[in-house]
C-alpha cells in the first residue's frame, strides 16, 4: 500500500473551479448569450464589473468561461458514466462467465482497440446532428475499452475467492452473484478509473468543440472558446489565454487527483510514476 | 519470427473488416445523402449522378463493390472533388502527416528518454520534481492549446517563425507544428520511462552487476536501460495512433494540407468515400504500428518471442 498524500492543492483548486462554474453564472448580472454593442472588447477592470473583460460581441468573458466550464464538466461526467456502464457490464460478464464467452467478448475489445476512435466520434457527431446528449453518448460509447479490461481482470481475481464460492453453494444465480457480490467489490477501482477517464473526456470534448462539432453557439464550451480565441489571436490574445489556462488547470487537477487515488487503491499500479 | 508476423497479419484481416463494415454502416445509416443540397436537382440529373457513383444499387451490392475496391487498393472516387479519387487525396496528404508525425515522435524520444532517465536516477530531487512537473503539464495541455500559444509567442510576438502554411515543407514551417505535436509525447515517454527504470534499478541483477565492480555507466546502459525500454516500445504502438489523429488538430491550427483536413472537410460535406478511405487508412496504420511494436519487443526480450 502506497501512502502517498493526496494532492491537497489540486483537490482544493478543482473544487473551487467546480463551485465557481456553478455559482458565477447564477449570481452575475450578465448572461452568456446577449451581445452588448456598447461594451465590445473591454479590457479587464474591476470598475465596470467585467473582471476578465468582454469578448468581441461585448459578452462578459468570466460568465462565458464559467458556462463553458459547466458544459465541459457536464459532458465529461455524463460520457464517463456512459463508458463506465458499458465497460463494467462488459468486463464483469466476461470475467465472471469465463470460457468461450470471455474469449469472444475480449477478442471484440482487442479488435475495437484498433478502431481509430477520434475519427469515429467525428463521423458520429457530424452525421447524427450536433446535440450535446448525442455527443456524450458517442464519446462514452467508444471509450469503455480500458474499463472493460480492468473490470474483467478484477472479476477474474474475485471469482476465486471463498465468499463467491459460498454464494454459489448457497444457490445464488450468476446474475445475483455479479450484482450482489462482484460489483460492490469493484466499486473502489471503478471509481479510480472514473476519475482518470474524466480528464481524457474533457480533452476529447474540447477537441470536438475546437473542430466546431461540440456545443453550438451561443452555448459554449472550453474547446469552442479556445477555437474562437485562436481565430482572434493577434488582436485579442486574452480570449485564447483565459479558456486555455482554465482547461489546462482543470485537466491538471483531475489528473493529479486521479493519479493519487490510483496509487492508493489500485494494487496493479506500483505507484511508480 | 516470420510465422509470428504472418499470424499477426492474419488476425489483422478481421480487424480491418470490422473497421470497414462499421464505417460503411455508419455512413449509410446517417440521415441525408451526399448530393442533398439547397438547390433541387432535376430528377434525371440526380439519377445520372447516382448511377455514376453506383448509389442506385442495393446497399449490400454497394458494400461488396466497395470491399472489392478496397482489397485492390482502390478507395473509389471522391464525391466532393470531382476530378480526384480518394487515392489521389491520400497520396497528396499522407506524406505531410508522415513527415510531421515521424519528426514529432523522434523529437519526443530525443527529449523524453533523457528526461525520464534523469528523473529516475535523481529520484526525489529537484531534477525529478522538475521532470515530473513538465511531464504532468504535457499530459494535461492538449496540442490545440499549445499550438496557438506557440504561434502567439514565436510567430506573432517574436516574429521568428511563420504562423502556418506548409511552405513546401521548409524547415522553418515545420518547427512549430512538430514541437506542438511532440510535447504530450515527451511527457508520456518521460513518465513511463521513469517508472519502469525505477523498477529495474531495484532488481537483483542490477545489484549483482554493481557488486562485481562494473562501472555505473555500463550497468545503466547494458543492464538497466534495455529492460526498462520494453514498456516504452509497447507504448509506441498506441502513441503512433495519437500522433496520427492528433495531427488533425495540428493541421487545422497551422493550415496544413494533410489527410486530417480532408477527413474533417469530408465529414462536413458528406464526402462518404473520403471519410471511409481515411478511416480505413488510419485503421491500417494502427494495426501496422502495433505489429511493429510487438516485433521490436520480441527482438528486445526473448521471453516475448512466440
Amino acid at each position: 500500500m502506497n501512502s502517498a498524500p493526496l494532492p491537497r492543492w489540486s483537490l482544493l483548486l478543482l473544487l473551487t473551479i467546480v463551485v465557481l462554474a456553478v455559482v458565477v453564472p447564477w449570481i452575475s448580472p450578465w448572461n452568456y448569450y446577449t451581445p452588448s454593442w456598447d461594451e465590445l472588447d473591454l479590457e479587464p477592470t474591476f470598475a465596470n464589473g467585467h473582471w476578465l473583460g468582454t469578448d468581441d460581441l461585448g459578452r462578459d468573458l468570466l460568465v462565458r468561461l464559467m458556462w463553458g466550464c459547466r458544459i465541459s464538466l457536464l459532458v465529461a461526467v455524463a460520457a464517463s458514466l456512459t463508458s463506465l456502464f458499458i465497460g463494467v457490464l462488459w468486463g464483469a460478464t466476461a470475467g465472471y462467465a469465463g470460457g468461450r464467452v470471455d474469449a469472444w467478448l475480449m477478442r471484440t475489445v482487442d479488435v475495437l482497440y484498433a478502431v481509430p476512435f477520434i475519427p469515429f466520434v467525428i463521423v458520429l457527431t457530424v452525421l447524427f446532428g450536433r446535440n450535446i446528449v448525442l455527443l456524450f453518448v458517442a464519446i462514452g460509447a467508444v471509450s469503455w475499452l480500458d474499463t472493460a479490461r480492468i473490470v474483467r481482470g478484477q472479476t477474474l481475481a474475485l471469482r476465486q475467492r471463498e465468499f463467491i464460492t459460498a454464494a454459489r453453494v448457497g444457490g445464488m444465480s450468476a446474475a445475483q452473484i455479479v450484482r450482489r457480490h462482484v460489483l460492490p467489490n469493484l466499486a473502489g477501482i471503478v471509481a479510480v478509473y472514473l476519475t482518470l477517464t474524466i480528464p481524457t473526456v474533457i480533452l476529447v470534448e474540447a477537441f470536438l468543440g475546437y473542430l466546431g462539432l461540440g456545443a453550438q453557439a451561443p452555448l459554449t464550451s472550453l474547446g469552442v472558446m479556445i477555437a474562437d480565441g485562436a481565430a482572434q489571436l493577434r488582436s485579442r490574445p486574452r480570449l485564447l489565454i483565459c479558456p486555455a489556462l482554465l482547461l489546462a488547470l482543470l485537466v491538471l487537477c483531475c489528473n493529479r487527483v486521479g493519479d493519487a487515488l490510483r496509487d492508493r487503491f489500485d494494487p496493479a499500479s506500483g505507484g511508480g510514476a | 519470427m516470420l510465422s509470428f508476423i504472418g499470424k499477426r497479419l492474419l488476425v489483422a484481416i478481421p480487424t480491418l473488416l470490422v473497421i470497414i463494415t462499421l464505417a460503411f454502416a455508419l455512413l449509410h445509416a446517417a440521415p441525408g445523402g451526399p448530393f442533398d443540397s439547397d438547390k433541387v436537382l432535376v430528377p434525371e440529373i440526380r439519377a445520372a449522378i447516382e448511377a455514376r457513383y453506383h448509389l442506385d444499387e442495393p446497399v449490400p451490392m454497394q458494400y461488396l463493390r466497395y470491399l472489392g475496391g478496397v482489397v485492390r487498393g482502390d478507395f473509389g472516387p471522391s464525391f466532393q472533388y470531382q476530378d480526384s479519387s480518394v487515392n489521389d487525396l491520400i497520396a497528396q496528404g499522407l506524406p505531410i502527416d508522415l513527415a510531421i508525425g515521424l519528426l514529432a515522435m523522434g523529437l519526443a524520444l530525443l527529449i523524453g528518454v533523457p528526461l525520464g532517465v534523469v528523473a529516475a536516477l535523481r529520484r526525489n530531487t529537484v531534477w525529478d520534481r522538475a521532470a515530473s512537473a513538465i511531464a504532468l503539464l504535457g499530459i494535461s495541455v492538449p496540442t490545440y492549446v499549445t499550438a496557438p500559444l506557440l504561434v502567439l509567442l514565436f510567430a506573432v510576438s517574436l516574429r521568428w517563425l511563420p504562423a502556418g502554411d506548409w511552405g513546401e515543407g521548409a524547415l522553418r514551417n515545420l518547427v512549430l507544428p512538430v514541437v506542438a505535436l511532440s510535447l504530450p509525447y515527451v511527457a508520456y515517454i518521460a513518465r513511463l520511462l521513469r517508472a519502469s527504470l525505477l523498477d529495474v534499478l531495484h532488481t537483483p541483477w542490477v545489484r549483482t552487476a554493481r557488486a562485481k565492480g562494473m562501472p555505473w555507466r555500463t550497468v545503466l546502459l547494458r543492464h538497466a536501460l534495455r529492460p526498462a525500454l520494453l514498456p516504452l516500445v509497447a507504448f509506441l504502438g498506441p502513441a503512433t495512433v495519437g500522433v496520427i489523429t492528433g495531427s488533425i488538430a495540428i493541421e487545422t491550427v497551422f493550415g496544413l494540407p494533410g489527410i486530417g483536413r480532408f477527413f474533417v472537410d469530408g465529414a462536413f460535406n458528406r464526402d462518404y468515400t473520403v471519410v471511409m478511405g481515411v478511416t480505413i487508412l488510419y485503421g491500417v496504420l494502427i494495426v501496422l504500428a502495433n505489429l511493429l511494436a510487438d516485433v521490436v519487443q520480441a527482438l528486445l526480450d526473448p521471453r516475448m518471442r512466440p
